[in-house]
Order: C-alpha cells, then sequence, then structure tokens
C-alpha cells in the first residue's frame, strides 16, 4: 500500500520481537536524536568469546527508527562484537529494503549509531565516523 | 452588504497567482500546501518583480551615479516604503532590512540590549516563543549575567496574563514575545501586554513572524519598540526580513555589523556611523529580495489583510471541526476565534515524521517536529508534533484531503 511502509517495516514497528531491556548486561547505551524526539537504548549479553547471546532495544521513536532497532538488534545475536562493528548504513538499509532521504535516513541509522557506540565507546565511534 | 461577504476571498483566482500549486507532487497527486507558517509560497507578481530587476536594473544600490544604479536604489527604498506602509509605520526610516526574523532580533540582542541591560537586569520571555527569539537571549544573559523569566502557556494553549502582570512588577527591562505561536497558533493579546510592559518600565519586541503575514498589524496601534518578521512567510523571497524600531531608540543604538554602506566615513582607526536605517545594513543587502518584499506586500494589500485574517479563521475553525471528528487527534492550543491558521496535534502514539511521511504520499505537505519550540513541546510533555498550517490559498477541500489522509495513517499503524 505504501511503499516506505513496507510489510516487514509495519510488522517489526507493531509486533517488535527484541523489545526489552537486559539487567544485568554487559554492554548498553542510549542515544537520541532531538530533532525528531526519537530515543533508543540498546542493551547486550556476551559470552566468553565476545559472543553476543541477548540483546534487546527499548525507547520511542517513528516506525522506521523502531523498526531497523528491532530488526538490527534481532540480527546481532550470534554475531561477535567484530562483526558488529563491521556492520554499516548498508546493512540497516538492506534489511528494511527502501531506500531513505536524509532526513528519515537518521532515524534508520539511529540503532546501528546506539548499537556501535555500546560497543566500542562513544569516542571510537565518532572517530571512526569522523 | 454584510460585512463577511465584502472579505470574502476569491480564492480560485487567488490560487492562479501561485504557480506551484499547480503541480503534482507524484502522477495524479495534486500539491496540498499546508505548511504555510514554515514559509508562504510566492505569486506570480513577487517572482515576475524580482526578475524584472535582475533583467533591467540589476545593479548595486547607494553608490552609483549611473543609471541602473539609481533605478535600483530607488526600487529598494521604495520596497522600504511600501513595506513600512503596509505595518502602519509612520516613517521608512524605522524599518531596518534583515535577512530574516532570527537576525532581526539578533540584531537588538547586540545592540541595544547590549548597550543597554548590565548583570542583573531581567528580559521577560514567554513558553510558547520560537528558538529565534529565546537563544539570542539565552546568549545575551550567558554574556552580560542577564536573568530570563518567562511568562507560562495555560493548558488551554493562552499565555497567563495574571502571571504576566506579577512577572511585570518584577521589573524587567525587556519583553520579547510572539504575537502569533507558530505552534499554538495563539494570537497573544500584544497591545495590553505592551501596554502594560511600557507602565511597568520595560520595552517591548515583537516577534511577528507568524503575524505580520495573516493579520492586519500596526506598530503605531500596537504602540511596541521593536518588531521583527520575515519576508518569506508573507509571500515574499527567502533571504529578506525586517526589523522595525522605533525612530529614536534606533538612532540611539551602535551599529550592528561593520561594513559598506553602513558608515558616513571611514579613516584607518576609526569611523563615523551612517545614518538610520543605513547604519545597521551593512554590506550589499538582498535587493532583489527587498524589491520582491515590495511586490508581496503590495500583492497582500490588494487582496486585504482584514479578509485574509478572516478567510484563515475560517479555515482554521473547520480544520479544528474536522480533526475532531478523528479518534485519537489531539490539536494543542485555544479555540479558532483566539487562532490564527495553524493546527498542531498529535495522533494516538502516531510519531508525526510517519504521519507526514503518509499524508506527503498523498501529496499533503504538512510539518513534523518541534517546530523551533522545544520548550514548548515539554510544557506539554511532547517530543513533537505534526502541524498544518493555512494561508489565504488553501481551501476546506484540502482540508478534507488532511482528514483522508489521517485515516490512512491510521489505517497503517494502528
Amino acid at each position: 500500500m505504501d511503499d516506505l511502509y513496507r510489510e516487514v517495516i509495519i510488522d517489526h514497528y507493531k509486533n517488535p520481537r527484541m523489545r526489552g531491556v537486559l539487567d544485568p548486561h554487559d554492554y548498553t547505551y542510549q542515544d537520541d536524536n532531538p530533532l525528531c524526539g526519537d530515543q533508543i537504548r540498546v542493551d547486550l549479553r556476551v559470552d566468553e568469546n565476545d559472543k553476543i547471546t541477548e540483546a534487546a532495544f527499548s525507547g520511542s521513536g517513528c516506525a522506521i527508527s523502531l523498526a531497523s532497532a528491532d530488526l538490527l538488534v534481532e540480527s546481532v545475536v550470534g554475531k561477535t562484537l567484530d562483526e558488529v562493528k563491521q556492520l554499516g548504513k548498508e546493512d540497516i538499509l538492506e534489511m528494511l529494503g527502501i531506500e531513505l532521504g536524509p532526513v528519515r535516513l537518521k532515524c534508520a541509522l539511529l540503532s546501528l549509531k546506539v548499537l556501535k557506540a555500546g560497543v566500542y565507546g562513544i569516542e571510537a565511534l565518532e572517530e571512526e565516523l569522523s | 452588504m454584510a460585512a463577511s461577504e465584502t472579505l470574502a476571498l476569491d480564492v480560485r483566482r487567488l490560487r492562479a497567482e501561485f504557480p506551484v500549486l499547480a503541480r503534482q507532487v507524484g502522477p495524479g497527486v495534486p500539491l496540498i500546501y499546508l505548511d504555510s507558517a514554515a514559509t508562504s509560497q510566492k505569486p506570480r507578481a513577487v517572482i515576475q518583480a524580482m526578475s524584472a530587476f535582475y533583467e533591467t536594473h540589476n545593479s548595486n544600490i547607494h553608490r552609483g551615479i549611473h543609471a541602473l544604479a539609481e533605478e535600483a536604489t530607488e526600487a529598494y527604498e521604495a520596497a522600504r516604503a511600501r513595506v513600512a506602509q503596509f505595518i502602519h509605520a509612520s516613517d521608512p526610516r524605522c524599518l531596518v532590512f534583515t535577512r530574516n526574523t532570527t537576525e532581526a532580533i539578533n540584531l537588538v540582542a547586540h545592540t541595544w540590549a547590549r548597550m543597554t541591560l548590565g548583570a542583573g537586569d531581567t528580559i521577560l520571555l514567554t513558553e510558547m516563543e520560537h528558538h529565534s527569539n529565546l537563544v539570542p537571549w539565552q546568549m545575551l544573559a550567558a554574556e552580560k549575567g542577564l536573568l530570563l523569566e518567562f511568562v507560562p502557556v495555560t493548558e488551554a494553549g493562552l499565555l497567563d496574563l495574571e502571571a504576566y502582570s506579577s512577572l511585570l512588577s518584577r521589573g524587567p527591562r525587556l519583553v520579547a514575545l510572539t504575537q502569533m505561536s507558530n505552534v499554538l497558533g495563539t494570537i497573544n493579546p500584544v497591545r495590553q501586554m505592551t501596554a502594560a510592559a511600557h507602565a511597568a518600565g520595560a520595552k517591548v519586541l515583537i516577534d511577528a513572524a507568524q503575524s505580520v503575514p495573516h493579520l492586519p498589524v500596526s506598530v503605531e496601534d500596537l504602540d511596541v519598540d521593536f518588531m521583527a518578521f520575515s519576508g518569506h512567510k508573507m509571500c515574499g523571497p527567502t533571504g529578506v526580513g525586517v526589523l522595525y524600531g522605533r525612530l529614536e531608540l534606533l538612532e540611539a543604538m551602535p551599529p550592528f555589523l561593520g561594513g559598506g554602506d553602513m558608515i558616513k566615513r571611514v579613516h584607518l582607526r576609526s569611523f563615523v556611523a551612517n545614518d538610520v536605517p543605513y547604519k545597521f545594513e551593512a554590506g550589499t543587502p538582498a535587493i532583489a529580495e527587498a524589491i520582491g518584499l515590495g511586490a508581496a506586500v503590495d500583492f497582500l494589500t490588494s487582496v486585504g489583510m482584514p479578509a485574509v485574517h478572516q478567510a484563515e479563521e475560517a479555515l482554521v475553525g473547520y480544520a479544528l471541526d474536522r480533526l475532531a471528528e478523528v479518534p485519537g487527534v489531539r490539536v494543542l492550543g485555544p479555540e479558532a476565534e483566539q487562532r490564527g491558521g495553524v493546527a498542531s496535534f498529535t495522533f494516538e502514539g502516531i510519531h508525526p515524521h510517519d504521519i507526514a511521511q503518509v499524508l506527503d504520499r498523498q501529496g499533503v505537505a504538512v510539518r513534523a517536529g518541534h517546530h523551533c519550540a522545544m520548550p514548548l513541546h515539554e510544557r506539554y510533555g511532547i517530543p513533537a508534533t505534526t502541524r498544518a498550517s493555512f494561508y489565504l490559498y488553501n481551501t476546506t477541500d484540502e482540508i478534507d484531503s488532511l482528514i483522508a489522509g489521517l485515516y490512512k495513517v491510521k489505517e497503517i499503524f494502528s
């Protein structure tokens, strides 16, 4: 019905699989996008080999940001932290299956930013992105 | 003939004056532009006035001795005079061309306020201000040790005038407020508030970015000290705005930016500032844009500002009625009689970005976000709203399309 709000996006927005908070957790980070008021937190648990065993996100935002958070967090379970560091913008867009203008791209990438900041530390992430 | 009949707009004829309104935003999807509070569309007369300037008169102003320079200067100063007349300023020298409302407010902060205010002095603002009437004062307050106080906004979206009276009794030096909220649409009782501020010894600056385009505004009647507004929200081009100031205040103020045109003479180590208003217009100004703004006020004058206001009041009244029919929609702000053509709303838990995006697919252009008024959204405990705003070219049919779009939003997200 709408090429932007594809079924996968609406499905993950309405029925998130990974919504929640992990307490305790090994990694956590939270950030927001003040322009639209989106706020995302991601929690991770890892095993002794730095492989992610459990992941969850919480927060509020638009359908694009919440669906991409759910898809992203779902996809990282079973990955190692090093593998998470390799994830980029293209991976998110591929999961969503849409193209986005610059404003909505920020919505889609907020959860990736939060996830990587949690794994790297925000300073290292900003270095990578700069 | 009844007054309402005299003032009725011929919207179909008016729409034909705005070329962009004829376009489609997708195959078979006509543009429904409900974002005029962000920027208005431009009538042909404005576009043509600017083209005509570039095609036949283009020159720098105030210095050249040749024919084009004289024509350009004359056209630029004629635009100043017409804009002055539009807001009932008796003297065109009271009118400074700036880039926009924001620059006009910053001009006052950097000159009058910086010169006049000192540590411990208070500036009284309101909770419904646009960032452009907050941040310049926050910056100056940090620099000079000023205090900022805020008139609260009631749940109904009106200024708390009792609180205003008691805040005035504390002796603020400046009251800076919006005449019309860009989010709530509230039209504030600026005349009474200005009289009360003057009685308390404060100067008054009005952010008129949303009011001058939509209501008949007279600086004489309101008796304000400063007023700021933008050309692009009133059928004019971007890049030109206006600061109105009382002549004696402007004359006593130091210059704003330094450079060409704002001086009478320059020595290696000193300068003598030019007269008002040139003292505040350093460098080559936006000449074509000022001329475009002159054409915009001619256009608005020919339509008639009382008619514009009345038509918008009817539109927003219709919009409020129709929005009230949609389950889950909550509109911020007061009744139609107390507001201009703006309706900001929340819709169940659906994020405004998603609402705006789905509406866009149906050609309906609205705004989603905090509309440069984050503190006001904090006041209501919501991160963002969806805003539909109206102008003289909008119709009730377009509001019906907005409502139909909202049902489509509901279908997708709930």
